[in-house]
């Protein structure tokens, strides 16, 4: 399965709960277009959950770096929620965990915008 | 699969199209080696993501998705070690010349970690370039490691 993305609103945080795999060709893809349009509508507060995001490859790792410039560029932030161990991990080696403000609790996650 | 009569490990050697299917084609047919070798669950995702990064830099920056050229898959269990191969037939690289991922100024980079990841996920990693043209590289997880 690609990457599934659904968006929901709490409060100014616009919260997009990913599912799937965020690889190389479709869902890297979809995942950008995404990204790139929430930002071009003004969206400045993103919270990405990735709790039910099964597999990352290096090309999606990718994008969620591009992710994090594009909402940046934009004056706004990107943060990440709920990341299982293997995206953890991932984050670990690449060094990633220095650049993503990472929660595990969703309301915790919010206020930081704030 | 190949399998012969006195029960010997399965092996794979194949020729796969320079396309993203063959990503996951390999990645589905390195998986079922690795998992008749009894490789833990843990690993057999490490061996997964490792292939699926090696071929893709097969397919993509090696072959450039050229519909003449071709990636051969070779797969082994043997003396302990599961030993992938995957060659291109691309112009080929140099290793020293890759950007260093986990350098400060490039951890915003949008590619450029696929080499990091293997090298992260196999216990051993090896590039060669073949003549007249093309790169193999050799990923290795010893089976003795898996836990």
């Amino acid at each position: 399965m690609s990457v599934k993305l659904t968006t929901r609103q709490v409060g100014d945080v616009t919260v997009i709960d990913a599912a799937g795999r965020i690889t190389l060709g479709e869902g890297s893809s979809v995942f950008r277009d995404s990204i790139r349009d929430l930002s071009a509508a003004g969206n400045k507060k993103i919270l990405l959950n990735l709790g039910e995001v099964t597999y990352i490859d290096s090309s999606g790792i990718g994008e969620l770096v591009s992710a994090f410039t594009t909402v940046t560029n934009h004056g706004g932030s990107l943060k990440l929620l709920n990341l299982t161990k293997r995206v953890q991990d991932l984050l670990q080696i690449t060094k990633l965990f220095t650049v993503f403000e990472v929660h595990d609790d969703e309301a915790t996650a919010i206020r930081s915008f704030a | 699969m190949a399998d012969n009569d006195r029960g010997a490990p399965p092996s794979v050697d194949t020729s796969l199209d320079s396309t993203l299917d063959s990503v996951d084609n390999a990645e589905e047919l390195v998986l079922q080696i690795a998992g008749q070798a009894g490789v833990h669950e843990d690993d057999m995702h490490k061996i997964g993501m490792a292939v699926r990064e090696a071929m893709v830099n097969a397919v993509v920056h090696g072959n450039r998705y050229n519909a003449n050229k071709r990636v051969r898959l070779t797969v082994g269990v043997d003396a302990g070690r599961l030993t992938i191969r995957i060659a291109d037939q691309g112009e080929g690289f140099d290793m020293s010349m890759l950007p260093d991922p986990l350098a400060e100024e490039n951890l915003l980079r949008q590619s450029g970690r696929g080499i990091l990841l293997i090298r992260a996920f196999v216990d051993r990693f090896h590039v060669r370039r073949l003549e007249p043209s093309g790169t193999e590289v050799t990923l290795v997880k010893y089976l003795s490691q898996s836990a």
